[in-house]
Parts: C-alpha cells; sequence; structure tokens
C-alpha cells in the first residue's frame, strides 16, 4: 500500500472534456452536464462533488441555450479541482450585478412553464462552486468560469 | 376483449344505494336499480369520479395482480413520471426503477421517455398547419372516451398519436425481442397504472388496434413491494433516461409545456373543468388555440385515483427531481414514425340518442318532455337517476317507469286517503 495518494493524485495528467452547445433546439439543453454527470461517476468521484459540478454546469449550459444561442464548454478535471468555462459570443450581460440577483431573469415565458427563468441560474452557480467568475461585455459575448474542489 | 370493457366496477356488499354517484357521474352512467348502484356500461368512461366520491368505498377500480407476471418469461416494467412523486427522498428515480427490477421485473422502460417523443411528434404535428385546431390531447383516454360519447363533432380534434403508454410498450417489446430473441407473446410489458382508465386502454385500446400492453398493475398495488425493496437497498444502477419534459407530463400543463408556446395552448384539469372547456371548444369559442391538453384528474395524473400520495405534493416532488435534469432525453431522429400514429378510427358511440333514427329520436324526446313536465323537478335521486330529466329519459328508454318516482307516488297515494277519507 502506498501512502501520500493525495501527491500522486496532483500529479495525473489533467483531463480535458469539450462541450459545444447548440442554441437552435431548446429540447437538447442539459444534455453536457448530465453526460458529464455520468463520466464523473466512472472517474469514481464523490458524489457531493459531483452534485456540485453538475448544478454548477447544468445552470451555466441553460444559460448558453436560453440566453446567449448557444456557447462552447471547456471541462478540465484534476486531482484536486474541476474547472469549467463557459463561452458564448451571446449579447452580452448589461448589469452584471443584477444578473447575479436571485429572482432576476430574462427569460422568455414559453420556457417558464417548464419551470425555467427563477432567475436562480446564477446564484446557484455562486453557491454550489469553490470560485465563480463571470466577464461580459455586451454585443461580444459572455464568459462564465467556475472551480469545485475535490 | 369487448367494446364494452370497464375497469370501474361495483362491490355489491359495500353498496348502500345512496345516489352520491349518480350525481356526480359526469355522463349520468350510474342508476341505483333495487338499492344497489348499477353502472351503463356504454357510458361509461372511467373517469374514476364514482371512486373518489363513494362514501362506502363501494366503487373499485378493477386492474391487472402482480401475479399476471408469472404468464410471461421476459418482464418489463412499463413506470409513468407520476410513479416518481408518490417516494419520499428521492433525488432522482434511478431507486425506484432499481426496485422495480428487484420485485419481479427483469426491464423497465420510462413512460416518460415516450412522452418525451410525443411531445417532439406533436411539436412537428403542429408546425404542420395541417389538421384542425385546437389540437386535443389523446393521453388521458377517459378524455377520449368522453368526447366519443359527449362530443362528437370534436372527435376530428383529437391528436393522433398513440399515448406514451402504449409508445412505450411498443418500444420497449421491439428492443426485448431483438435483445432476448423470445416471441412478443413471451415478453410481458406491465404498466403501473394511477387510474382506471389506462386499465381500459390497456384491455379495449381507442385508436390502436391492439395494444402491446400485456397488464396495467395498480400503483398501489406495487406500492408497498417497491417500499420494502427500497429500504433494502442495494446497488443503484443508472437507469434514468427522461429529461424535465417527460417528467412534466405527470401534472396538468406539463404536456402542453414541452410546446414550447405560451399563447396558443389551454391546459384544464378535473373533469367537470375538463367538459367546460369541451362545451365551449364545440361552441368553437378558442379556435385561436393551437393545442389543448386536458385531464380528468385534478392536477393531472398525479391525481390519478390509484395514487398513493397527495396530488400536490407528488407534484412538488418531481418538480425537485426534474431540477437539475436535462431539457428531453428523448428525440425523434428524422419523421415521426409510423407506428406512432393512430390506426384504428375513434367513432362516435351515439349512447346518449334516444332512439335509432332522426325521427324516433324527435318522437321520443317529445315523449320524455312530457314525461318531464308531470315530474315533481326535485332532482332528488330517489328514483336513482341523477335527475329527473335523466329519468324521464330512462323511462322513454323503456328502462324505468313513473311509479319509480317517490315523489309522484307518494301524492298519489295521499291523493288516494284523502278520497278514502271522504268516503269514510
Ligand atoms: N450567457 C448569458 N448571456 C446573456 N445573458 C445571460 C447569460 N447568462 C445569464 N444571462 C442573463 O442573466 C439573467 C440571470 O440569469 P440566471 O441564470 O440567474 O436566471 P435565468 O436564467 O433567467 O433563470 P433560471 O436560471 O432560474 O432558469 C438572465 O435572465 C439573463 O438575462
Ligand atoms: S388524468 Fe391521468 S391518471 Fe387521470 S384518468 Fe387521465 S390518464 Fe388516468
Ligand atoms: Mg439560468
Amino acid at each position: 500500500m502506498r501512502r501520500g495518494c493525495a501527491g500522486r493524485r496532483m500529479m495525473a495528467e489533467p483531463i480535458r472534456i469539450h462541450y459545444t452547445v447548440t442554441g437552435d433546439d431548446f429540447t437538447q439543453a442539459g444534455t453536457a452536464s448530465a453526460d458529464l454527470k455520468s463520466r464523473l461517476r466512472t472517474m469514481g468521484f464523490p458524489a457531493d462533488v459531483i452534485r456540485k459540478v453538475t448544478i454548477s454546469l447544468y445552470e451555466g449550459e441553460i444559460n448558453l441555450v436560453i440566453h446567449a444561442g448557444g456557447g462552447e464548454i471547456e471541462v478540465t478535471v484534476s486531482g484536486d479541482r474541476i474547472k469549467l468555462v463557459l463561452s458564448d459570443s451571446g449579447p452580452g450581460i448589461e448589469d452584471i450585478e443584477l444578473a447575479k440577483r436571485e429572482g432576476w431573469s430574462s427569460a422568455p415565458d414559453e420556457i417558464r412553464s417548464l419551470g425555467f427563468g427563477a432567475g436562480m441560474g446564477i446564484p446557484n452557480m455562486i453557491k454550489y462552486s469553490d470560485s465563480f467568475d463571470i466577464q461580459s461585455t455586451p454585443g461580444v459575448g459572455t464568459v462564465v468560469t467556475m472551480e469545485i474542489n475535490c | 376483449m369487448t367494446e364494452h370493457f370497464h375497469a370501474v366496477a361495483l362491490d355489491r356488499e359495500l353498496c348502500r344505494g345512496c345516489i352520491n354517484c349518480i350525481k356526480r357521474c359526469p355522463t349520468e352512467a350510474i342508476r341505483v336499480r333495487d338499492g344497489k348502484a348499477h353502472i351503463l356500461n356504454e357510458r361509461c368512461v372511467d373517469c374514476g369520479e364514482c371512486i373518489r366520491v363513494c362514501p362506502h368505498h363501494a366503487k373499485k377500480a378493477v386492474s391487472d395482480p402482480l401475479e399476471k407476471l408469472s404468464g410471461y418469461t421476459y418482464k418489463i416494467a412499463l413506470p409513468p413520471p407520476s410513479l416518481y412523486g408518490q417516494f419520499n427522498n428521492m433525488d432522482d428515480q434511478d431507486i425506484i426503477l432499481n426496485a422495480l427490477l428487484s420485485i419481479g421485473f427483469d426491464e423497465v422502460f420510462e413512460v416518460g421517455a415516450a412522452a418525451e417523443l410525443i411531445s417532439d411528434a406533436t411539436r412537428r404535428l403542429l408546425a404542420w398547419k395541417d389538421g384542425k385546431r385546437p389540437q386535443i390531447s389523446s393521453a388521458c383516454p377517459a378524455v377520449t372516451r368522453l368526447i366519443r360519447v359527449r362530443f362528437p363533432h370534436l372527435i376530428d380534434n383529437i391528436l393522433p398519436l398513440v399515448s406514451p403508454m402504449e409508445l412505450a410498450a411498443r418500444e420497449a417489446k421491439r428492443a426485448a425481442m431483438e435483445k432476448t430473441g423470445l416471441p412478443a407473446e413471451k415478453i410481458g410489458c406491465f404498466f403501473i397504472t394511477p387510474c382506471p382508465a389506462k386499465v381500459t386502454a390497456v384491455h379495449a385500446p381507442l385508436g390502436s388496434q391492439v395494444s402491446f400492453v400485456d397488464g396495467a398493475i395498480a400503483v398501489k398495488d406495487v406500492y408497498t413491494a417497491l417500499l420494502a425493496a427500497m429500504r433494502k437497498g442495494g446497488d443503484t444502477e443508472t437507469l434514468a433516461k427522461v429529461g424535465r419534459i417527460g417528467m412534466s407530463w405527470a401534472e396538468s400543463g406539463g404536456e402542453a409545456a414541452a410546446l414550447m408556446s405560451t399563447d396558443s395552448y389551454l391546459a384544464a384539469d378535473g373533469i367537470e373543468n375538463v367538459i367546460k372547456v369541451l362545451e365551449d371548444l364545440e361552441d368553437e369559442k378558442y379556435s385561436s388555440l393551437e393545442f389543448v391538453e386536458l385531464n380528468v384528474c385534478p392536477g393531472g395524473c398525479v391525481g390519478g385515483v390509484l395514487q398513493v400520495e397527495n396530488p400536490y405534493i407528488a407534484k412538488a416532488k418531481i418538480k425537485k427531481m426534474r431540477r437539475y435534469t436535462p431539457v428531453s432525453m428523448n428525440h425523434l431522429e428524422e419523421r415521426i414514425p409510423i407506428e406512432m400514429f393512430w390506426d384504428a378510427l375513434v367513432q362516435f358511440n351515439p349512447v346518449f340518442q334516444l332512439g335509432k333514427s332522426r325521427t324516433e329520436n324527435m318522437e321520443k324526446y317529445t315523449q320524455m318532455e312530457q314525461i318531464l313536465k308531470k315530474l315533481p323537478a326535485l332532482d332528488c335521486g330517489c328514483c336513482g337517476a341523477p335527475t329527473c330529466r335523466a329519468f324521464a329519459e330512462d323511462i322513454v328508454r323503456g328502462y324505468s317507469e313513473v311509479d319509480d318516482c317517490t315523489i309522484l307516488m307518494r301524492q298519489r297515494m295521499e291523493a288516494v286517503l284523502k278520497a278514502l277519507g271522504k268516503e269514510g
């Protein structure tokens, strides 16, 4: 039995997973986070870590589809943390502080009946990730970066 | 099975002959005769309303027993999304699906997965702009039956797609035949049913020539076994394949929400509301609507009479469960496959007509009105019919006699007594 597993884990080559999220079919939204969830299960991550990653990515992914017309997701799995970078070339966010507020939403009506548009997405990302950053330029796009420690 | 198979039945022992059920039946399908209720099979739409209102629990739903599984080599459970709201503390439905495997099923095929395909097909059909508007959902079999007997003009508005239950059975059976090499008759597909209407849809389908579902087992008949299996625990295999849309079908409004266009649909639930909407649709009051979702149970299928949990609590649980699932996990490839469409005509069943021809109808109608004038207009139900009008119709049809009206009878007795008194 070898000790110091943590040290060895740090050495492992990070795993990168890329997802392209299309904005044209709303019914496909959420599949990237479901896919990542099952991969993380296979890699043997603990349930609470998987839960935090899935929720954070899910909220970001749905926002890509609803608000930005699609985008790219870059996942980096290292031994001690999972990093999620979501970038899009959508309309961007005018007032980021407002967007971070619980309950604030610009989601269209037709998806509200499916339970979206509560204005809880960004607050959830902040709550479930260990570090959260959002950069946005109106007319250019948005980049959300999150890290979950494990 | 026969045309008039019905899953709602009476327990004669328990029936006290009160008039609660005859008053609440939306198709006036119950009469009290000789102190016991009788269901007029050709009128019953299996909505389950009488089961809900009977204070003596004398109305029951006949469903298939779990023992029926033993007639098949390979057994598939078809759980609908409403089942997921019946249990506590579930993050997702995997524990329930695994429990189904441990109580005797070899496989589970989620009905919600088929529902997502139906939603996909419905979106495509509506985009074609063909066909009557609004299209009325065909998922609740009690609604289809109600339209067939009471709203013949709306038959052509019914969405001609098989139900999620039926589609699930077809897909599951086909895949299982390939996988196991067994013939179709050795593979049993069992729906875990929230209602008697689905039992009837299995044994006497409308819109499909045959049902691929081999039995419908009541939620309450598997509930305790499932709870026990869950408590035992064991490995939980990832089986869940239903997204937000499929989950939403459990409650009223879910099927409509999946169409993702706000101002062109309506969703109504509860038998009385459903009838109101159908009446207005018949009068073409909502011609600008694209889609109408109707569920005879309050709250939708979570409110089915065979469910265990309070429908509103079940809804809240499902909402929590679907929170982080993909919008939809099942999509149609190219076109809508032909087996998703109805392959049998749904025809008007004129059970409410008084005669066989228009002339006969009119003659009997006149007779009925004349009888009605003599009746006390109390709608007391003592004759065993729900209203004086229904009683007058029964007389014209030859089912009852005027003397069955206790009020008239008493008036006549009093007159006789008075006359006797004068004589004496
Ligand atoms: N990638 C993005 N591009 C443009 N705008 C965005 C993006 N992400 C979020 N927003 C804006 O920020 C608002 C708040 O986002 P948040 O995820 O918190 O709520 P929501 O998506 O509206 O509702 P919910 O996430 O509860 O379904 C959105 O309504 C939208 O206006
Ligand atoms: S609403 Fe659902 S549970 Fe109720 S009768 Fe219709 S199909 Fe059955
Ligand atoms: Mg959001």
